[in-house]
Order: C-alpha cells, then sequence, then structure tokens
C-alpha cells in the first residue's frame, strides 16, 4: 500500500492537502484498491458548500456506489473534471490525477480526524 | 470467513489472490485481478469460475419426466438424452420457486442445477411435492462445479480432454468425459453469453481439475474470474438473476422468459394456471432494458419514475457495462412506459436522471 508522506489522511480512507486556505482532497490508496475498478465518478458543484461530514462525492465501482465524506466545512473551489470522462484516474493515480476536490476553508484548523502518514498506516493496519 | 462454506476450490483462489467475500454463506472470490480485466477476458479469451456453491439434484424413477413435467415450467418432454434445458419452477400464485437447468440423462434420470442462495428451498420444494417411486438426491455437497467461459474455452478444454468438443452441441452434454485423467459431466452451457464449458466433478479432483485447465489455458489468456465479472456478464446478456429478475413476486412472463414457460403443455405443472391467467388479463408490468441519458449508474431498487413524478417501476439489476460502454439497467415497469424509445427517470440517490428504454439483451455475441 502506498501512503505519500506529504499528506494528512482522514479515517474516511481520504487524503487532505493543505495549502493556506486551500485544501485538496482524493482517496488513499486502500480505498481504491478495497473499491476495485472505480467506473464513474459524481462530483459536487463549484462554490456547492459542504459541511464536516457530509457526502460530497460518490466513487462507483462496477459493483458498487460509495460515499466520500469530507473532513471539513468549506465551499469547493475546484473539482477534478477529469475524473469524469476518466473514473479510472482514482485507481491508477490516487495521489495526483486522481484528485477529487478542493475546498476553500475559512478555518483549516477545525478539520476533523487527520491522521499523520505513520499513524494512518497503524489505522489501516487494523482494519485488515 | 471461518464460519463460511469453503468450496475445494478455497485455496486455488487464495492462491490466485482471489478477493473472497461473504457470498451467501460460501467464501468466494469476487474478483482476482479486477472485475474489468476480468470481464475483458471473458469476451475476447476466457475466464475460469468456480461454481462450485451450485445446487445439485438427482432425479430418477420409471415416472421422472412425468413428475418433472409437473414441477417445471418447460416443456422437459422435448429433451433427449444427452440435452440440458433452461426452466423456471413456480409457486402456484405464478411467483418464480427458482430457475433451473435440467439434464436429461435418459427418460428415468434427470439432473437438476438450481441456484446456491435456493438449494436447500428447492430440496424442500421438491420433496414435499414429489411422487411414490420417484427417488431424488441431493448431491450439492458431493459436486464441485467449474465454468470455463469465453470464445478460447473449446480450444482450451480441448487440451485436456479426448471428447471431440467441436460436436457437442450448444446446451448438449456428456456424461462421462475424462478431463486432465479426470472422470467429470461436461455440458456446453454457462451464464455469461460467451461459447464455453460447464464441468461437473467430485470435489477431491476439482483443484487438480482447475490446475490443469489454467495450465491449458496460460498461452490463450484465460484468467481465473470472480463472481463480480460473472455478475456483470450475465446481465450484459440477458440472463436472469434469482431476487433481482425473477422471485416469489415477479412472475417468469413479467420478467420476459415466456419462451420457458410453455402455456400450452399437456401438464398441468405447478403455477401453470396462475400464469395462464395472467397471460390473458395481460401483464400489468415488464421487464425491460435502460440505457442511461444523464451520467449516473443505476443500481438495483433505485425507483423509476415517469416525466410527472409518478413512480412507474424499479432497477432490478443495473450496472456500467464495460462491453456495451454505457451505464444500463434492467427494469421491472408499468406496461405504459415500456415501448422502446419511451424516456423515463431513475431515481440515482437525490437526483433524478434520464434513461431510456432500449432492446434487450444489451450483448450478443457474434454467431460463429
Amino acid at each position: 500500500m502506498n501512503i505519500h508522506q506529504e499528506l494528512k489522511y482522514t479515517k474516511e480512507h481520504e487524503w487532505v492537502k493543505i495549502e493556506g486556505n486551500r485544501v485538496t482532497v482524493g482517496v488513499t490508496d486502500y480505498a481504491q484498491e478495497q473499491l476495485g475498478d472505480i467506473v464513474f465518478v459524481e462530483l459536487p458543484d463549484v462554490d456547492d458548500e459542504i459541511g464536516t461530514g457530509d457526502s460530497f462525492a460518490v466513487l462507483e465501482s462496477v459493483k458498487a456506489a460509495a460515499d466520500v465524506y469530507s473532513p471539513l466545512t468549506g465551499v469547493v473551489a475546484e473539482i477534478n473534471e477529469d475524473l469524469l470522462d476518466e473514473p479510472a484516474l482514482v485507481n491508477s493515480e490516487p495521489y495526483g490525477n486522481g484528485w477529487m476536490v478542493v475546498f476553500e476553508v475559512e478555518d483549516v484548523e477545525a478539520i476533523e480526524g487527520l491522521m499523520t502518514p505513520e499513524e494512518y498506516s497503524q489505522f489501516v493496519a487494523e482494519q485488515e | 470467513m471461518e464460519n463460511l462454506n469453503k468450496t475445494p476450490l478455497y485455496q486455488q483462489h487464495v492462491d490466485a489472490g482471489g478477493k473472497i467475500v461473504d457470498f451467501g454463506g460460501w467464501a468466494l472470490p469476487v474478483q482476482y485481478s479486477g472485475i474489468l480485466e476480468e470481464i475483458d477476458a471473458v469476451r475476447n479469451r476466457a475466464g475460469l469460475f468456480d461454481v462450485s456453491h451450485m445446487g445439485e439434484i438427482v432425479v430418477g424413477g420409471e415416472k421422472a419426466l412425468d413428475w418433472l413435467q409437473s414441477m417445471l415450467t418447460n416443456d422437459i418432454g422435448r429433451l433427449v438424452d444427452g440435452q440440458v434445458m433452461y426452466t423456471l419452477m413456480c409457486y402456484p400464485d405464478g411467483g418464480v420457486v427458482d430457475d433451473l437447468l435440467v439434464y436429461r440423462f435418459n427418460a428415468q434420470k434427470f439432473l437438476l442445477v438450481v441456484n446456491a442462495a435456493n438449494a436447500e428451498k428447492d430440496w424442500l420444494w421438491l420433496q414435499q411435492h414429489c411422487w411414490q417411486g420417484i427417488q431424488l438426491e441431493n448431491t450439492s455437497d458431493t459436486t464441485a462445479q467449474l465454468a470455463l467461459q469465453g470464445p478460447e474455452a473449446e480450444a482450451i478444454l480441448q487440451k485436456i480432454t479426448d471428447i471431440p468438443l467441436d460436436q457437442l452441441g450448444f446446451f448438449r452434454f456428456v456424461h462421462e468425459a475424462n478431463v486432465a485423467g479426470r472422470s467429470c459431466l461436461i455440458s456446453r452451457t454457462g451464464y455469461t453469453g460467451e461459447d464455453g464449458f460447464e464441468i461437473y466433478c467430485r470435489p477431491d479432483v476439482a483443484a487438480p481439475l482447475w490446475e490443469a485447465i489454467m495450465e491449458a489455458g496460460k498461452d490463450k489468456g484465460l484468467l481465473p474470474a470472480g463472481l463480480g465479472s460473472r455478475d456483470t456478464l450475465r446481465f450484459e446478456a440477458n440472463l436472469p438473476l434469482y431476487g433481482h429478475e425473477i422471485s416469489p413476486e415477479i412472475s417468469p412472463l413479467e420478467a420476459g422468459l415466456g419462451f420457458f414457460v410453455k402455456l400450452k403443455k399437456e401438464a398441468d405443472y405447478i403455477g401453470k394456471q396462475a400464469l395462464i391467467a395472467q397471460k390473458e388479463a395481460g401483464l400489468k408490468r415488464r421487464l425491460r432494458g435502460l440505457e442511461m441519458l444523464d451520467r449516473g449508474i443505476p443500481r438495483a431498487e433505485y425507483p423509476v419514475y415517469n416525466e410527472a413524478g409518478d413512480q412507474i417501476g424499479v432497477i432490478t439489476t443495473g450496472s456500467f457495462s464495460p462491453t456495451v460502454g454505457k451505464n444500463i439497467a434492467n427494469a421491472l415497469m408499468d406496461t405504459s412506459y415500456i415501448e422502446e424509445g419511451t424516456t423515463v427517470l431513475v431515481g440515482v440517490r437525490n437526483r433524478r436522471l434520464k434513461a431510456k428504454v432500449v432492446k434487450l439483451p444489451f450483448y450478443k455475441r457474434e454467431a460463429k
């Protein structure tokens, strides 16, 4: 399993990259592995207001749909439109071109449940 | 996984990297390398499935044929020795007990192959309605089953059997075949819409047979294939799944399986009168194919609405279809909306997405 050192992680298997008040969110390598082949991604609209714990996107594999939950309260600043045509990017490049959404956040400190790479690695090991 | 039933191929699945899930009480692989890759293999080369969880019941006795005629909707009297037939078994009200394959060895001996999830229920139902002099034997625990499916299936299997497979017709079987030195039954049947074979054997020879077939298929691109791909393959080819397209509440006529329901058959089988009445009264709902026009994937149990917003049906199976390259579904719908080209709306979570009624099957392999 691939875990990037410069990112933070949530218990719902999202990765989070914080740059000032812009926060990029995607799902982890572990999550994409568990979901299997992603064939469809439903993303929010730009300017949507998302609350902590809300489902802001849906990843659909051949067999099932899985919600992606927001670890933060913020406004959608950017969505990765490439995923609409090429959902498999979530499988092939979960930390790169498979990113999902950029949020603009007022209170970066309030982001919930973030783990360091070491903590996330430990967390996943406990799930197995 | 400890409490689950395991097939004799469990270790093969684990060794091949299968992702094991609880499938109706059975520990079976949902996928190995990936569902899309496995679907591609079956459509273009070959895939090998473990379907040992299926149920098998042997029917014997002088009146075996007559009794089966009284239990099953298709005309079993048309079967010749060595032939297989798809049929349904119904309740008195026309709902479906199960769909199954009937193998005829001779007029006094048949094999029924039933769905794993229904095996126990079917067994009780058959016993309950059994006639004097009919012998029933549940051989599920002593039978393993492998399904080799795909355009290369014949070439692969031919490497390890002397049976001239090019002479084995569709829905025909050879009872005492020898595959890689093991005794088994081979039928030209399957659940994927591709050419292929189902191979029945004793549990103790299942693993060596699996290995021999995988070895024979190595240079043909054969992959082990899991239940995830099996479900999508059968759906693309419009093969029904019990509990989805057919059930105690959905009759075979509603499911579009009228071809396998012989209303004019002489024998008065269970459900016949109800099905005749249903046909005469006119069907109120009917299974149809949907193709999504808006972006989104329809899934089982999602509601279907007309453009005025009234619910007119429900999705029975839905998925992205890699072979067709579209998001498609089966839907059981009010017959006012089943004409090809009709636009309907599918409730996908909190949105209502446009879809249109299309012809089934979604996928049909080209004739040889």
